[in-house]
């Protein structure tokens, strides 16, 4: 039981929401660029081995596209049906080989991202869907490669509600980030679970809600600001309704 | 004849739900260079298809197609990309890039072939100058009326000089005066640049106004093509038909109803007024269309004649001997 009126609370839990929100930002932070670093070139692999698209026939076989597509899709379905919890748990043999723990602050990384990847490339993969083929012929009727459609077609045009997207993934990203909390993965949720829970500080508890609340809001802020810069269009309210769309909270 | 664009023998068959659409039965066309040249067909006809497959956005399933003197369908892949730069392309919807401004769409062909940026920067002002836009060059696409979007898209089919531009519809989604507007662009490209044009519409007027040949798509073939001028008088032309709309022949027991066309050097004599006087004839006009069409004038005129064709015999094979085209449409007994 922890005392608010003892002398060194408060300067107790400023310390703790410090490093708290220190780790949270730290996991959170590196998943993401993972997240987005595989994330997105898969979810443009997902649409382009589709039947017709820019990579339905790598290497000249469109078996191979197909099989492709198929396994891609199984593997994006089963990353994101698979509670988290369970996912933790049985990706300890992976996390410690990658990191050597599955305990701890930098071993959490690991699942989040495992988690974010497929929900990311999801986004991705709706998002580009949404840009029209119109653009890919125009494109292609000035000698554009594949690489250049994706590069200055596909991605820059679907922009704005990749952006959108990245915002939904990196709430979700927190939201199992104070799960790992449960098997001392440190961040803000440790703090809930240690102090709000276990010494029934409800201080702590509000305390950590309220800075959890406030990341989100200035990030979703942040989100929306930058993909209305770059839609430079009538197209702010399309992005939008894509986003909304995307806002499906993934299996826990 | 020297040709631009040779298409032989394509046909394209799509499958479709109930079997497969033959949406191009060996078609043929030529395109000489430095014309305009028009394939008019109703909607379904096969046109994007075949304008899509010159630069094989569409490959044909069977037949040639050689631009430049390039067989473009013997190419490999990566070789069909370099020669599709010879062909510019503008869209019915225009299909600009919207988080590019106006400038950077055009230099986006550039950009595929690896200009520099100085490079990119001047050939794409100077093109924009070119179809009017170079006060929109910091705009986006958003902030442009139909109009001046397809100039962009004009623009970026044109900023890497190429050989031949194919129009897919360009005009369909503008008003009447912007139509225009752009049609005369096309046209004036066409000349100051030398460009070949190859474009396809479903409306006759557009034909008429910039067209130096034309082509009828129906169902996938091609009924009927050659220079505007030649088959206005080509008898029982469709598209002579459907240039001089006259309507239907309206029954005159005991009449004879002919339709003349005449074009060039014939249109300007005061030819009814001799037959009149010369056979003491009461000729009723019935109806007339008349076209200024590649800087001459042609026309149809519907009469009507006393007496049977047979009584009116030398009154028409007189028309006929001036050069003129005499259908007789009304009065078989
Ligand atoms: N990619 C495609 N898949 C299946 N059918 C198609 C495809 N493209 C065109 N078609 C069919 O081919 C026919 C001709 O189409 P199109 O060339 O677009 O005609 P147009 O441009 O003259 O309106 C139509 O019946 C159309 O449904
Ligand atoms: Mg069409």
């Amino acid at each position: 039981m922890i005392d608010p009126s003892s002398s060194d609370f408060w300067p107790g839990l400023f310390h703790v929401l410090m490093v708290g929100t220190g780790q949270t930002l730290y996991m959170v932070s590196v998943a993401l660029v993972i997240t987005v670093l595989v994330g997105l070139p898969l979810g443009v692999v997902l649409v382009g081995t589709e039947p017709g698209g820019l990579f339905s026939a790598p290497f000249g076989s469109r078996r191979f596209g197909v099989v492709a597509n198929r396994l891609l899709e199984f593997v994006v379905n089963l990353g994101r049906s698979v509670p988290f919890i369970i996912l933790m748990v049985a990706l300890i043999p992976f996390t410690r080989l990658v990191v050597g723990t599955f305990i701890g602050t930098t071993a959490s990384i690991v699942p989040l991202t495992v988690v974010a990847i497929p929900f990311f490339a999801r986004m991705v993969e709706i998002a580009i869907k949404e840009v029209d083929s119109g653009l890919v012929e125009a494109a292609e009727s000035l000698g554009a490669t594949r690489w250049q459609i994706v590069s200055k077609v596909l991605v820059p045009e679907a922009l704005s509600p990749m952006i959108l997207g990245m915002s939904t993934t990196v709430t979700s990203i927190i939201n199992f980030s104070a799960m790992v909390g449960v098997v001392a993965g440190g961040g803000l949720g440790d703090v809930a679970v240690r102090f709000g829970y276990q010494r029934y500080s409800t201080i702590h508890m509000v305390a950590v809600i309220i800075i959890i609340f406030l990341l989100v809001m200035a990030l979703q802020g942040f989100a929306n600001w930058l993909a209305r810069r770059f839609s430079h269009q009538g197209r702010v309210a399309r992005s939008a309704r894509t986003a909304a769309s995307m806002r499906v909270q993934p299996a826990l | 004849m020297p040709t631009v664009i040779s298409v032989r023998n394509i046909s394209k068959t799509f499958p479709s739900a109930g079997g497969a659409t033959h949406a191009l039965s060996n078609v043929s066309l030529e395109v000489a260079p430095g014309e305009i040249f028009g394939v008019i067909g109703q909607s379904g006809a096969g046109k994007s298809t075949l304008i899509r497959a010159i630069n094989l956005l569409e490959r044909p399933d069977t037949g040639t197609v050689t631009v430049d003197g390039e067989e473009l369908t013997a190419l490999p892949a990566d070789e069909l990309r370099r020669a599709r730069r010879k062909v510019g392309m503008v869209f019915q919807h225009f299909n600009l890039l919207e988080g590019r401004t106006v400038q950077g769409n055009v230099e986006l062909g550039l950009e595929i072939s690896g200009a520099s940026r100085a490079e990119r920067r001047s050939r794409s002002l100077e093109i924009l100058d070119l179809v009017g836009l170079a006060h929109k060059a910091a705009s986006f696409p958003a902030e442009l009326s139909g109009g001046q979007k397809q100039r962009v898209g004009i623009a970026r089919a044109l900023v890497g000089r190429p050989k031949v531009l194919l129009s897919d519809e360009a005009t369909s989604a503008l008003d009447p005066e912007t139509t225009r507007s752009i049609l005369d662009l096309i046209k004036t490209i066409n000349i100051e640049l030398g460009l070949t044009v190859l474009l396809i519409t479903h409306e006759m007027d557009v034909v008429k106004r910039v067209c130096d040949s034309a082509a009828l798509l129906n169902g996938g073939r091609i009924q009927e093509q050659g220079s505007v001028v030649s088959l206005i008088s080509t008898p029982g032309s469709q598209l002579a038909h459907d240039l001089f709309p006259l309507g239907e022949v309206p029954a005159h027991p005991g009449d004879t109803v002919i339709d003349v066309t005449f074009s060039g050097g014939t249109a300007d004599r005061p030819v009814i007024a001799q037959l009149a006087r010369t056979y003491c004839l009461d000729v009723s006009i019935l109806g007339a269309a008349i076209q200024t069409i590649g800087g001459n004038q042609a026309g149809r005129t519907r009469l009507q004649l006393p007496g049977t064709p047979a009584v009116n015999d030398e009154a028409i094979r007189a028309l006929r001997g001036q050069g003129m085209l005499v259908e007789i449409v009304g009065g078989h007994s």
